[in-house]
């Protein structure tokens, strides 16, 4: 038995060239410009990493989006004192938003269930509040914070390097623009995805999945599940961080909203809409949500008139008139459909459905020789 | 921890490990290998040109932002010679022909920005990026601005402001790419008290309401100012957040704090609903230090005069622009935005159309799109015409210097859009101010940067 499985090992270079090959196949959709591309993901990793804690222990976090927004500021001011390199800063994210969450985590863990939940709420809207109007001086409150020229940058002044114009930060004096930024993010979100895999799959995952299933089975069979627990949430807090960092790294501007506990919701929207449990599940979920977010509300009218250009006059205006509801500023509106059909038709997310129709086939194709295929029950999601 | 150990790990990590690398590195060159072969981003190379808009539909300032989407609309067609022309014949000097921008039709694509800094962002960097966009305008939050001007910098696309009222857009976070019509706040202060002085003394005491964001801040600071060389008090500064749907929190420790003027630096819906519940406070019927209790809005326009109402009559602020001017450029674009839309233009609705129209004129008067050519044509540029007077797009700070308008709620309006009075037009000799005074660096036009 290797390292990976054959399974495995299939998955992760699956997703390494469909993550890769994004640019071309986006194209028909209207998403493959880098932008779009970069925050596919950064909130892929977020996600990832969501799942971690969500998927694996069943500790439902409400406050994630704190642990990115502290990445975020963390980032930008590694950015504006240290240097404009990008890997001081997301070191100094990761390190900074997983002491964060190791100080939120030790309070929160030592509840479970919707007492959990409640309190990692309370704390990440406590940390958008003090973002938003306490901290000013740190975070610049509603008007983010940005870099400019006057910034010290004690590192690069240290070794003569003067950026000259708009400071935008680099790699190694590489600019992280357009795609070059995106293929910086997709190293990260396949190294976060293979990390995640080798958690998924080791004594310290089960230990976890165990957590899940019966917390207190497995501590009157002696485990002190505390660590784990504690543990699996510094991680998730991590990747949270350095999925922060990442975005302030292709746009250098840290603002409170990205701490508000929408963003929160968001990432467990994310989770359960692909399935929660799985390794593929929460990044297609992230993908569906910022694809809706940014192509959904962008389309207006005229774009509707276009599309719907081939149906008769009266037809036409109708369905416009129709459609028009559920485009543009009612993007939210679609996502909440898509949404609840979703949970009710399909408890364990996209990856459910994709496995039942995957299961449809190998079971019309093996049917007659081997019955009762085994087929992964779906996780629950709670 | 270690239960089940499992078999000798390192080498498939390390094969697997480099082979993503290579992939990861070797990619970028396949897929980017000579896509980008234009001297500068968004180089218009068909026979239209894009502008982005980037609007607030909703949020606090949404209504400002559906204004700003009807006079872009406007503006597009005035430029690609359609409708009556509007302000096209009124700008002198004007280099606009009426055919679109140096013979390209003009196109426009909009973003919702939500009145969120971050979302502002994204919104600007997808019409950039995917939709070709060759100037970035409009927004009506000055946190707003400052985000996509940073942004507009680093990609080298040009930036016109919409409503942008902070100090700090054209100050402290001034940009080379970024241009803003608008007035600012040290004008709204510098205009105003001399006013608030004549009409409510020397010796008031004033108390803040502030929008806590950029905008906010610097408005406080620069009524405080203007009003303490006034030699008004201000007994107290309070910070509301953005968007704030109930005021009486803050409203109710001001009776008690010894005030008797209430400032609010609120704009859009903020102010609608800060100004009406101060109303029915019954803070106007009331006195304190045998004074009548007063109410000013520095910022104030028709939108939010009419959302206000009742409450709004008698009260002073600052306008950039109002519908009722009687110059020929006011009248002609009332009466264009009118015919169409069935409303008087907001002051917001009326930067955003001259921005337009300003930009276009910038391009055909270098003869490019080329940035830095534009820039430098728009550098200095002195312009009338626009129903502002003579106005100056000063190249030390990029602020348009120009007449401000005092106002006051109309005690007696004859219409549902006649809500404002002028009560006084300060010359723009009295609102200029020395451009190295908040700070800031333009930054340079060239090397002109390349967005992806």
């Amino acid at each position: 038995m290797g390292v990976m499985s054959r399974k495995d090992l299939l998955l992760f270079l699956g997703f390494t060239v469909t993550v890769l090959a994004m640019p071309i196949w986006l194209q028909p959709f209207g998403a493959a410009y880098p932008d779009l591309l970069q925050r596919f993901m950064i909130f892929g990793i977020f996600a990832v990493g969501f799942n971690i804690l969500f998927g694996l222990t069943g500790y439902l976090s409400f406050g994630h989006a704190a642990f990115f927004g502290v990445g975020s500021y963390a980032a930008v001011w590694s950015f504006k004192l240290l240097s404009l390199d990008a890997i001081p800063a997301m070191l100094f994210a990761i390190v900074v938003s997983g002491a964060f969450a190791l100080a939120i985590g030790y309070v929160s863990l030592r509840r479970s269930g919707i007492y959990f939940s409640i309190l990692t709420l309370a704390f990440a809207q406590m940390s958008y509040n003090l973002a938003y109007s306490v901290l000013t001086p740190i975070t610049n409150g509603e008007t983010g914070l940005q870099l400019t020229l006057s910034d010290p940058r004690h590192l690069d002044a240290a070794i003569g390097q003067a950026a000259g114009g708009q400071p935008i930060p680099t790699l190694l004096g590489q600019s992280l623009g357009g795609f070059a930024g995106f293929y910086f993010c997709a190293g990260f979100l396949i190294l976060a995805f293979f990390i995640a895999q080798r958690i998924t799959g080791s004594p310290f995952g089960m230990m976890l999945k165990g957590i899940k299933s019966n917390q207190t089975r497995m501590n009157y069979t002696g485990f002190n599940t505390k660590p784990y627990t504690l543990a699996a949430f510094v991680i998730s807090g991590m990747y949270a961080g350095l999925a922060g960092a990442l975005l302030a790294v292709t746009d250098p501007l840290a603002g409170a909203e990205r701490m508000q506990w929408t963003a929160s919701g968001e990432v467990v929207l994310m989770t359960i809409l692909g399935g929660a449990g799985t390794l593929v599940g929460p990044v297609i979920g992230a993908w569906l949500i910022k694809y809706f977010e940014n192509i959904f509300s962008a389309i207006n009218e005229g774009m509707l008139h276009r599309f719907f250009d081939f149906l008769p006059d009266g037809v036409d205006s109708a369905f416009v008139a129709v459609t028009r509801k559920f485009v543009g500023e009612g993007w939210f509106l679609t996502l909440g459909l898509v949404f609840v059909l979703i949970v009710v038709f399909l408890p364990g997310g996209i990856m459910e459905g994709v496995r039942r129709i995957a299961g449809l086939f190998s079971r019309s194709r093996r049917a007659p020789t081997v019955p009762g295929q085994a087929v992964r029950q779906p996780q629950p999601a709670e | 921890m270690t239960l089940l150990k499992r078999g000798p790990s390192r080498r498939r990590v390390l094969q697997t490990g480099l082979a993503g690398i290579i992939a990861t590195g070797v990619a970028p060159a396949i897929f980017t290998r000579g896509a980008w072969a234009q001297e500068f981003c968004n180089n218009p190379t068909g026979d239209t040109v894009t502008f982005g808009l980037n609007l607030p539909l909703t949020g606090a300032y949404a209504e400002e932002g559906a204004d700003e989407q009807k006079a872009y609309e406007l503006a597009v067609q005035h430029l690609n010679g359609e409708g009556d022309g509007g302000l096209l014949p009124m700008l002198k000097p004007s280099a606009l022909k009426g055919n679109g921008i140096l013979g390209k039709k003009v196109a426009f694509v909009t973003s919702d920005s939500q009145t969120k800094a971050d979302v502002a962002r994204a919104g600007a960097t997808r019409m950039i990026e995917r939709d070709g966009a060759i100037m970035v305008t409009g927004g009506s939050s000055s946190a707003e601005a400052i985000a996509v001007q940073g942004l507009c910098q680093e990609m080298g696309v040009i930036f016109m402001a919409g409503l942008t009222h902070s100090n700090d857009t054209t100050g402290k976070d001034k940009r080379r790419y970024g241009f803003r019509h608008f007035f600012n706040a040290y004008q709204s202060g510098v205009g105003l008290a001399p006013v608030l002085a004549q009409e409510y003394g020397t010796d008031r005491r004033a108390y803040h309401l502030t929008a806590d964001y950029t905008w906010g801040w610097t408005q406080e600071e620069s009524i405080k100012n203007a009003t303490e060389a006034l030699g008004w008090q201000t007994v107290q500064a309070v910070r509301t957040p953005l968007g704030a749907a109930d005021f009486s929190q803050y409203l109710t420790p001001i009776l008690n704090s010894g005030a008797d003027v209430l400032i609010l630096n609120h704009y859009g819906t903020d102010m609608v609903n800060s100004l009406t519940q101060a109303v029915q406070f019954g803070m106007r019927d009331r006195q304190a230090n045998g004074k009548d209790f007063q109410i000013v809005t520095p910022l104030i326009s028709e939108l939010m005069a009419k959302g206000a109402g009742e409450s709004v009559k008698g009260i002073f602020g600052t306008s950039n622009w109002h519908w009722n001017l009687q110059d020929a450029g006011t009248q002609a674009f009332t009466k264009s935005f009118g015919a169409k839309y069935g409303s008087p233009p907001s002051q917001a609705a009326h930067t955003a159309y001259v921005q337009a129209l300003l930009y276009a004129d910038a391009v055909e008067r270098a003869g490019t799109f080329y940035p830095p050519a534009v820039i430098a044509a728009l550098e200095g540029f002195e312009f009338d015409g626009m129903g502002n007077g003579p106005t100056l797009y000063r190249a030390e700070d990029h602020q348009c210097i120009k007449n401000v308008l005092v106002v006051q709620g109309n005690e007696s309006p004859t219409s549902e859009f006649d809500v404002l009075n002028i009560v006084q037009e300060i010359p723009r000799e009295d609102v200029a101010y020395d451009p190295a005074m908040f700070g800031g660096d333009l930054g340079p036009a060239e090397p002109v940067p390349m967005c992806a």
